[in-house]
């Protein structure tokens, strides 16, 4: 049922100490990637056709690709491990149990775009993964992983971990470029990319916890192993989280491509005891919903999902049940993209703000009929109109519940003795 | 007022490790926030002198993350996530349980303290644990699957 590349030793308890990940053959990959030239390192990145696990899905070989050969500017690259988005806690898993997979991954990465320093940058409240990764981190240079020479040879690379302070928006690739220079998280205007002008104006590749963790796998095995897997547009295996009232809730790692409801009942173990689905959030809040009879079309990959009027964003499934109301669904998740805007793109500032506070009044029952054209319309507002991509995944969740239940918005804004 | 001796060592080691010197603010922030418990204006100044920053630099991070505290907090912040999930899960109820217990009002941002200094009680967005909701964090530590016998038992061990 489930397909385990990367979670394959995550019932040995020894797999996150530096002993335990070599006895389970770890940082042959890294060994193996050293004795080969970089530009094949990308070019197996490539094959796998791997897209980023962050949650937006570009393909990481080609990322890697677009790091300038020749410059006189150093490179960086940047571990997103400010894992937030309401729904997701796969990469606090790997943390916990496979940290040395994440640097062995990011020592493949640096070697491949040959980059000398790396930076992890975790959430702040991750403050006990921290620490994990801190101790990892020490056994890896303690034993040549990392530091001067890695694996006896003369690549040396740094690495940094550098902790958030509580900032949604630092997931965002430049708003977390902006935070490691120590300033406000607000995101900055692309172009520049990050592969030309990223980390103190320098090339920069930044990739998913997720992305990187699994590189050692693809370097081992080959891209074309890796993309045997999965569908040709979903290529390898995903890390599925899934939270909600089912029997099992938790992180799994599926072949891309699983019927979305077999994860749920198999895997998950179905609802709990008199609970019945109502809807399903399928990849982090910002992913349109889903209706029961969606969920039994849908398939666990991109293009499934993104056929569906949803996406696979970071693959953290939100399951909500028949008795929970949606407009309260939709509240609390418009109430988190209006806390969580940076403040500098007037469409998200304004609008995230306006469409929760719609929602609240929807939610105390003291909505009008013309509040659910005005959501409509101020969400078609945000979209594709800001720096970032907040604004349209705050506006995404919004049109997707209004489109996916219109009866229980129409029902919400009826006066209670018309109803 | 002064920057701890082995905080101003630990900060002098974290310049040498970062390639530019506002790079090391917000570790040097959290360094600093453990000393002095939050971050006055006076902080702000040290920080700033110490990294040979403006000012402005300084006040401008420490506003814009949640971490940062700008006023005095509990010995205990105990966080209660209730994004979706945990509210899915029943987080309403613990903070509503929370708040009667310790007779204080739960905000977002920060909540409001108990009057012997000793909680503050804190809403937040999801903390990346939601497989094991409903949760909270208290100070560095998460505490999941949680249930009000739960929540109790762990309020009343602390020391």
């Amino acid at each position: 049922m489930e397909k385990k590349l990367l979670t394959k030793y995550w019932h040995d308890p020894n797999h996150k100490m530096l002993d335990g990940y070599l006895k389970n053959g770890g940082y042959a990959a890294i060994k193996k990637a050293l004795g080969m030239e970089p530009d094949a390192v990308i070019e197996e990145a490539k094959q796998s056709k791997l897209r980023g696990r962050g949650g937006a899905g570009f393909p990481a070989g080609m990322k890697w690709s677009f790091i300038p050969k020749k410059t006189d500017k150093p490179k960086y690259v940047v571990c997103n491990a400010d894992e937030s988005e309401p729904g997701t806690f796969k990469d606090r898993e790997i943390i916990h149990k496979d940290p040395h997979s994440l640097i062995e991954g990011i020592a493949i990465c640096a070697w491949a775009v040959q980059s000398h320093t790396a930076f992890i940058y975790i959430r702040g409240e991750f403050t006990e993964e921290a620490k994990m990764l801190e101790r990892a981190i020490q056994e890896a240079y303690d034993h040549g992983y990392l530091g001067k020479g890695i694996c006896g040879t003369a690549f040396d690379l740094e690495l940094i971990l550098h902790r958030g302070a509580g900032a949604y928006i630092c997931g965002e690739e430049t708003g977390m470029l902006e935070s490691l220079e120590g300033k406000k998280g607000q995101p900055r205007n692309k172009p520049p990319f990050p592969a030309s002008e990223g980390l103190f104006q320098c090339p920069t590749v930044i990739n998913n916890v997720e992305t990187l963790a699994v590189m050692p796998w693809i370097v081992l095995n080959g891209g074309a192993e890796y993309a045997k897997l999965g569908t040709p547009e979903s290529t390898g295996t995903k890390l599925v989280g899934i939270s909600g009232p089912v029997k099992r809730p938790g992180v799994y790692e599926i072949e891309m491509g699983m019927p979305l409801m077999t994860f749920i009942n198999e895997l998950a173990g179905g609802m709990i005891e008199g609970k019945t689905l109502g809807a399903v959030i399928p990849g982090g809040s910002s992913t349109p919903p889903l209706t029961p009879v969606q969920c039994e079309q849908a398939k666990i990959s991109y293009e499934s999902l993104d056929k569906l009027g949803s996406a696979l964003g970071t693959a953290g499934i939100i399951v909500l049940p028949d008795d929970f109301s949606v407009i309260e669904a939709m509240t609390v998740i418009a109430r988190f993209y209006a806390d969580e805007s940076c403040g500098q793109c007037t469409p998200c500032r304004e609008g995230t703000g306006w469409l929760y506070k719609t929602m609240k009044r929807i939610y105390a029952g003291k909505g009008a009929a013309q509040d659910l054209q005005m959501l409509s319309h101020i969400s078609a507002g945000m979209k594709g109109r800001t720096i970032c991509a907040l604004a349209d995944a705050a506006a995404w969740p919004m049109e997707g519940f209004l489109r996916t239940f219109p009866e229980a918005f129409q029902k919400a804004v009826t006066p209670k003795q018309a109803r | 007022m002064q920057l701890k001796p082995e905080t101003k060592t630990k900060i002098k080691a974290l310049l040498e490790r970062y390639p530019r010197r506002q790079a090391t603010l917000l570790p040097v922030l959290h360094l600093v926030q453990e000393d002095f418990g939050y971050l006055s204006d006076e902080v702000e100044e040290l920080v700033a002198k110490e990294l040979d920053i403006p000012r402005a630099a300084v006040s401008e991070v420490v506003t814009f993350y949640t971490m940062f505290y700008r006023e005095p907090i509990g010995k205990y912040h105990i966080m209660a996530c209730h994004n979706l999930s945990c509210t899915l899960m029943g987080a309403e109820k613990l903070i509503q349980h929370l708040e009667h217990r310790l007779g204080v009002q739960s905000k977002a941002h920060l909540g409001e303290t108990t009057e012997d200094g000793r909680f503050t009680l804190t809403r937040v967005e999801c903390l990346g644990a939601c497989g094991e909701a409903p949760m909270m964090q208290i100070n560095d530590k998460y505490h999941l699957n949680l249930t009000i016998e739960k929540i109790d038992k762990i309020l009343e061990e602390l020391p």
